[in-house]
């Protein structure tokens, strides 16, 4: 009898399910469909502010990371499910672009952009942030040690930063490029730095020097390095220059000190710069280029460095205190024309997996 | 000669006792039926002489050996399921050589054993139908082979024949009472049917309150129900309520009339029981007299074979069968003589 | 006569699964190969046979030695489960269950906290041995990967088996025992013939697991551990090869295709009825000493296996990380409940924000959803196959399809079939349980099938003579036969979904987010304390799961 009962219960949870899932039809203000990836954030003021402001709901579709968000986009484009996109970056553009994907559109906000983050040729995406790719290191592991920290990718290949105490694994580990867009950028960075024709065999190096290589960010940070909680056992991962500054802003107990710090002498880091498109398609252009405009805009761009700790491309977008103090901007990092990385994106991946993990 | 005894064998059943204090001796080529109303532990016994359940109390022993460290499987006894358990996974050849194939015998040794194991319940055209297929004699009959084929030292079967139509069963109960004693191997056959017991047993065991309430051959049994419980069980029904008063010779009075039946062993006076009246040895007299007569009015009168059975009604809802050679007019009132032997007393169990 | 349901009905009960499948699964599956080798995604370069026969050969042969250890290791758990009584047994059902929901970053948390290099086992080796580096290194080797498929599919062969042992009636390995089989002999030559159905259930089930295995094999196995599933995700996702991958979908697609062919091969004509015995005949506490090892045995290894790297999650998320860990002596813990405080405010103010409550909510809602959905057809499925006299390697295939099927490739059919005329159902928030039920329906089908099957005829026989309409059949006599079966199957559907984290973050509006997304949410970004609310989160998950699963069994345990 009970499990009767049971049953009825059962059946009323999925049509009261039901009913609240139909009760949410849209009315009276434009539904506006917002698609990116796992990592957007925004506080729920900056986004009201818009919808109040323009009579508009925005609906966001998160669909794992930069690159599934893009193959959902590519993927659907001759229906696109959404108005806006963002999240492609520099090593998606090209690709992005070429698939013909957005409706172009220059906001007036890019007159407080830098023109360096200007990529996209006829303005089919606005840059929206960016953020330096850098290996971060344990502070306190360099201080036991004695160990100097590397100033430069060459310096990873020493004998102090490889295997130690019989292990065979060395101080670095680092995401595979095929499956992690800050592994990918790291890889970047060293193309820049050695040239095409050199790189792989600085790798090889870097594979004699006990690099490890794990699939993601997760794995890295959390499993591997031993700066964050997993206590992981290599002291340098590759990571984000904001990354200190998160672990300050979401210590356990207050900091007054990051308990780790990025590398950020030139050429070591990778910088990743961060778009939003209309897409082509979209039956909202007008709210859609609003709310790209509003994306550039100050207010918006000083709600994403604790949000989503990257860097705002609005010149005028203050940063948050946490980030003057923690947070380290990479000196002259590397960067890749997106029309040479849509080119070789591929082969050299290929490349690297041969020559790394193969 | 081989010799099984349950020796003073205890067994609790979710902590209420199901077997208390029991013992029992089983011998080379005997018989020994246990009867038993169901529930009265007699599949548990079973179950303990074969070691699939340990007892409590008490030991099993083989010839003088006790079993108790002795797994299931080398003990070497036979045991026939009352649901056959047969393997559902193997056909009927496959059953019924599961047995031979762990003594490790040669192939054709095997294949002969089981073709006359099968041949011997008449199921030699089934070898290779798979067991979920046949009917539940024919299910009985592969058990029993395969129960049979592997030679056991002893054999026990719990209610094997209950499924089968009456000419089976007694041709079957007739092949397995010359089976067993041409092997000599002993055997304990589980039934609730007495009628089944009596044509089989060398020797019936009743079970009855976890000990056994009588143990002798059928005919000695039958004569002399040890208990009050026992000639129930039979199937004797005629018993009166009734006083002792009287011990030498022992008196006993009731409620149709004095009797004065065999010396019951112990009795004193005034103590009180049931007085059986075993349906033959009755006569019928012209008029009642004053000890050991029984009067009432006969509702039926049954030929069968060479007697007839008359139902007596002593009073309104009290009727009493008997057997008697001559034929009694329905609805007539008569006047029976009961000889001291066709009466026991038994006294009230205290 | 007896009255038998009628054909028309029997087809009904197959084709209402089948339109779940043809509409869920066959319908984006083909859309989107379709257009992998349409023009549009047309590639000149050459494919490489290693591309494909590389990754092919590691993903059967992984997925073998895995599935192989699994049922190695879950058969004696079954046995212990099935036949004795212990203190703790229901708990530790429950735990040992536990694993599979996690998410797999969680559960390689755990299994890290345990084994890894600053594991409990390689810090207590350290100090016992004396050494400064960790003994025991199982991260990014082929021994993490097997050790997390056990850990993952373990509770598949206890479940799907123990239940079947568990109603195993004991008189036939008495009568074995009795015609003189050894402990061993009544294993071989009677109870695991008599088990085979469900055995190469769970087999089947678990090989499928492994085949298709992605986070284990990404995460614990590191990168250069390339299966099918993994080159898939690579070539679609990070190269956009659509055909390429496609190509691989395909390959891994006759794979379970011949797979499900032996696994039909093998069930053929197995269908053993059994008087099904009475829940708990047979139980009992152990009582010979090769028992008591055993259970104990048994014990111990479910425990470490299964348990600690649960016990370590709980503890990271109720262990506080020194602030000062940074530049002076070794690192400090301590007690603290903060994290689980902070699961409860919007510390980053975000829109997304969700508290543990509503996240357990949706996911709750999500998983009944899908064990409604799954237990169902699966019901149907179940019933169709066992009374199918032709074509039941085909249903079978239907069925087991979508577990060996690329969850990469389906989502992207999803994308491209459900967004638009016909079925534009892409945000429809049914969509979600649907998915899961995809994977979901095989569990109930394994389960629900061989108890189905196993039940004579003559009770449905005896029951039409009585009266019964087909239907009163089923829910008076089938139906409470099978619920212990069922209940398998229904704590399978529920697990899937409640840990299930691909389809839900492909498919979930931002507004019904569910515990495994707050999880990997939290664990995407830097800080003591997006970790420790990650663990406090993962916690809250198995809380719920596990309180779930005790009361699934609890219901049933009273009403039969």
């Amino acid at each position: 009898m009970k499990s009767k009962w049971l049953l009825i219960l059962l059946t009323g949870i999925m049509f009261a399910a039901l009913a609240a899932a139909c009760a949410q039809k849209p009315a009276g203000p434009t539904t506006l469909t917002v698609i990116t990836h796992d990592s957007f954030s925004a506080s729920p003021d900056v986004i009201t502010a818009f919808e109040t402001a323009n009579n508009a709901k925005l609906v966001f579709l998160k669909s794992g990371d930069a690159g599934t968000a893009l193959n959902r986009v590519i993927l659907s484009k001759n229906n696109p499910e959404g108005d806006v996109f963002y999240g492609v970056d520099n090593t998606f553009l090209s690709r992005a672009i070429s698939e013909g994907i957005y409706e172009p559109y220059l906001s007036p906000e890019a007159a407080n952009i830098d023109s360096q983050f200007m990529l996209a040729p006829n303005n089919d995406a606005m840059p929206v942030d960016y953020g330096d790719v850098c290996i971060n290191y344990d502070k306190a592991y360099f201080a036991q040690h004695n160990l100097a920290v590397p100033t430069s990718l060459e310096d990873l290949t020493r004998p102090e930063y490889g295997p130690q105490n019989g292990s065979k694994d060395g101080l670095l580990v680092m995401e595979n490029p095929a499956t992690s867009s800050p592994g990918l950028a790291f890889l970047m960075a060293t193309i820049a730095h050695f040239g095409q024709d050199n790189y792989l065999a600085y790798w090889k190096q870097l594979k004699q020097n006990g690099l490890v290589v794990v699939a993601d960010w997760e794995t890295a940070y959390y499993t591997n390095f031993s700066g964050s909680s997993g206590k992981g056992p290599q002291p340098m991962v590759v990571s984000y220059a904001s990354s200190p500054a998160a672990e300050v802003v979401y210590a356990s107990t207050p900091l007054t000190e990051s308990p780790t710090a990025s590398i950020t002498a030139p050429g070591t880091c990778f910088r990743q710069i961060e778009f939003v498109g209309i897409l082509k398609g979209t039956k909202n252009l007008a709210l859609a280029q609003k709310f790209v405009d509003y994306m550039l805009s100050v207010k918006f761009q000083e709600d994403m460095p604790l949000q989503m700790f990257v860097y705002p491309v609005n010149r005028n977008a203050a940063l948050p205190d946490a980030f003057v103090k923690y947070a380290q901007v990479a000196q002259d990092p590397a960067t890749l024309d997106p029309a040479l990385i849509a080119q070789n994106r591929d082969k050299w991946i290929a490349d690297w997996t041969s020559t790394v993990l193969q | 000669m081989d010799t099984l005894t349950v020796d003073h064998v205890a067994k609790n059943y979710e902590s209420q006792p199901l077997l208390i204090d029991l013992s029992l001796e089983v011998h080379s080529g005997e018989l020994v039926c246990l009867l038993g109303r169901s529930g009265s532990g007699k599949s548990t016994l079973l179950r303990i002489i074969a070691g699939i359940e340990p007892a409590d109390s008490g030991r099993v022993l083989w010839n003088g050996e006790d079993l108790t460290s002795v797994p299931t499987h080398r003990r070497g006894f036979g045991l026939m399921f009352q649901d056959f358990a047969l393997f559902p996974h193997l056909d009927v050849r496959q059953n019924v050589a599961f047995g031979l194939a762990l003594q490790r015998l040669p192939e054709s040794e095997i294949a002969s054993r089981v073709d006359s194991a099968l041949e011997s319940v008449n199921m030699r055209g089934f070898a290779r139908r798979r067991v979920t297929d046949l009917s539940g004699g024919e299910q009985q009959r592969v058990a029993l082979a395969r129960s049979l084929a592997p030679r056991p030292r002893l054999l026990m079967l719990d209610e094997p024949l209950g499924a089968l139509d009456r000419a089976l069963r007694g041709q079957l109960q007739e092949e397995l009472r010359e089976q067993l004693h041409r092997t000599g191997i002993p055997a304990i056959y589980v039934t609730h049917d007495q009628d089944e017991a009596l044509a089989l047993a060398d020797r019936i065991a009743l079970l009855h309150s976890g000990r056994i309430e009588q143990s002798g051959a059928p005919g000695e049994v039958y004569a002399r129900p040890a208990s009050q419980w026992v000639a129930e069980f039979l199937g004797m029904s005629n018993l009166l309520p009734g006083e002792v008063i009287g011990t030498a010779p022992l008196t006993v009075r009731t409620g149709y009339g004095i009797f004065k039946p065999e010396t019951a062993p112990e009795p004193r006076a005034g103590e009180r029981g049931r007085l059986l009246l075993k349906p033959y040895g009755a006569d019928l007299i012209p008029a009642a007299q004053d000890a050991d007569t029984l009067s009432g009015k006969v509702i039926s009168s049954t030929f069968q074979i060479d007697h007839y059975l008359v139902k007596l009604e002593l009073a309104p809802g009290l009727v009493f069968d008997f057997t008697m050679r001559e034929q009694a007019k329905e609805g007539e009132t008569i006047h029976l003589k009961l000889s001291p032997e066709s009466q026991i007393w038994f006294k009230e169990a205290q | 006569m007896t009255r038998r349901p009628s054909r028309w009905l029997n087809n009904l009960l197959w084709v209402v699964p089948l339109i779940f499948l043809g509409t869920l699964f066959f319908y984006p599956l083909v859309t989107i190969l379709r257009l992998a080798f349409s023009e549009t995604f047309a590639r000149v370069e050459p494919i490489q046979a290693s591309t494909i026969l590389h990754p092919l050969w590691f993903t059967i042969w992984q997925a073998v030695l895995s599935a192989a250890l699994t049922l190695l290791a879950g058969l004696p758990a079954a046995y212990v489960f099935a036949k004795f009584n212990f203190p703790g047994k229901q708990l530790l059902k429950v735990l040992t269950t536990l694993p599979f929901i996690l998410p797999t970053v969680v559960a390689a948390a755990g299994i890290n906290a345990l084994l890894g290099p600053r594991g409990w086992l390689n810090m207590g080796l350290e100090q016992l041995l004396n050494v400064t580096s960790p003994p025991v290194q199982i991260t990014n080797t082929l021994a993490a990967i097997l050790i997390a498929h056990v850990f993952y599919n373990i509770p598949i062969v206890i479940r799907v088996v123990g239940s079947a042992w568990a109603q195993l009636d004991p008189k036939m390995e008495q009568a074995a025992r009795v015609l003189g089989a050894s402990r061993t002999q009544v294993t071989t030559r009677v109870t695991l013939p008599l088990l085979r159905p469900s055995i190469i259930a769970a087999a089947l089930l678990v090989f499928l697991f492994d085949f298709t295995s992605f986070g284990v094999i990404l995460i614990l196995g590191g990168p250069q551990f390339q299966t099918l599933e993994v080159a898939i995700y690579t070539q679609a996702l990070s190269f956009f090869n659509l055909p390429v991958a496609g190509l691989l979908s395909l390959v891994q697609i006759m794979c379970t295709l011949v797979v499900t062919w032996v696994y039909s091969r093998l069930a053929r004509g197995m269908n053993i009825p059994l008087l099904p015995c009475l829940k708990g005949e047979g139980m009992r506490a152990p009582r010979l000493p090769v028992e008591k090892v055993i259970v104990a045995l048994m014990i111990v290894f479910l425990i470490l296996l299964q348990v600690f790297p649960l016990a370590a999650l709980v503890s990271s998320s109720v262990t506080r990380f020194e602030a000062n860990r940074g530049e002076r002596g070794p690192i400090q813990t301590g007690f603290t409940l903060d994290y689980y405080r902070a699961l409860f405010t919007n510390i980053s103010n975000s829109i997304f924000y969700v508290s543990p409550a509503r996240a357990a909510l949706n996911s709750l809602i999500y998983a009944i959803v899908t064990v409604l959905i799954s237990v169902t057809f699966g019901l149907m499925a179940a019933y169709a196959l066992t009374r199918a006299r032709h074509g039941r390697w085909l249903m079978d295939l239907a069925i087991m399809l979508p577990l060996g099927t690329s969850a990469v490739t389906l989502g992207l059919g999803f994308i491209v079939a459900f967004n638009g005329p016909p079925l534009d159902i892409l945000t429809f928030p049914l969509l979600i349980p649907f998915a899961h039920s995809l994977v979901a329906l095989p569990f109930v089908v394994r389960t629900v099938q061989p108890a189905l099957a196993s039940i004579p005829a003559s009770y449905r026989q005896a029951a039409s003579v009585l009266g019964a309409t087909p239907w009163q059949v089923w829910t008076r006599v089938e139906a409470p036969i099978i619920s212990r079966a069922a209940l398998v199957g229904a704590i399978f559907s529920f697990t899937i979904s409640l840990g299930e984290f691909g389809a839900t973050s492909f498919l979930a509006r931002s507004d019904m987010i569910t515990l495994p997304i707050a999880i990997y949410r939290y664990l995407s970004q830097p800080g003591a304390l997006n970790f420790g609310q990650a663990m406090a989160m993962s916690t809250v998950l198995l809380l719920v799961c596990g309180s779930a699963i005790f009361a699934l069994e609890k219901i049933q345990g009273t009403s039969a």
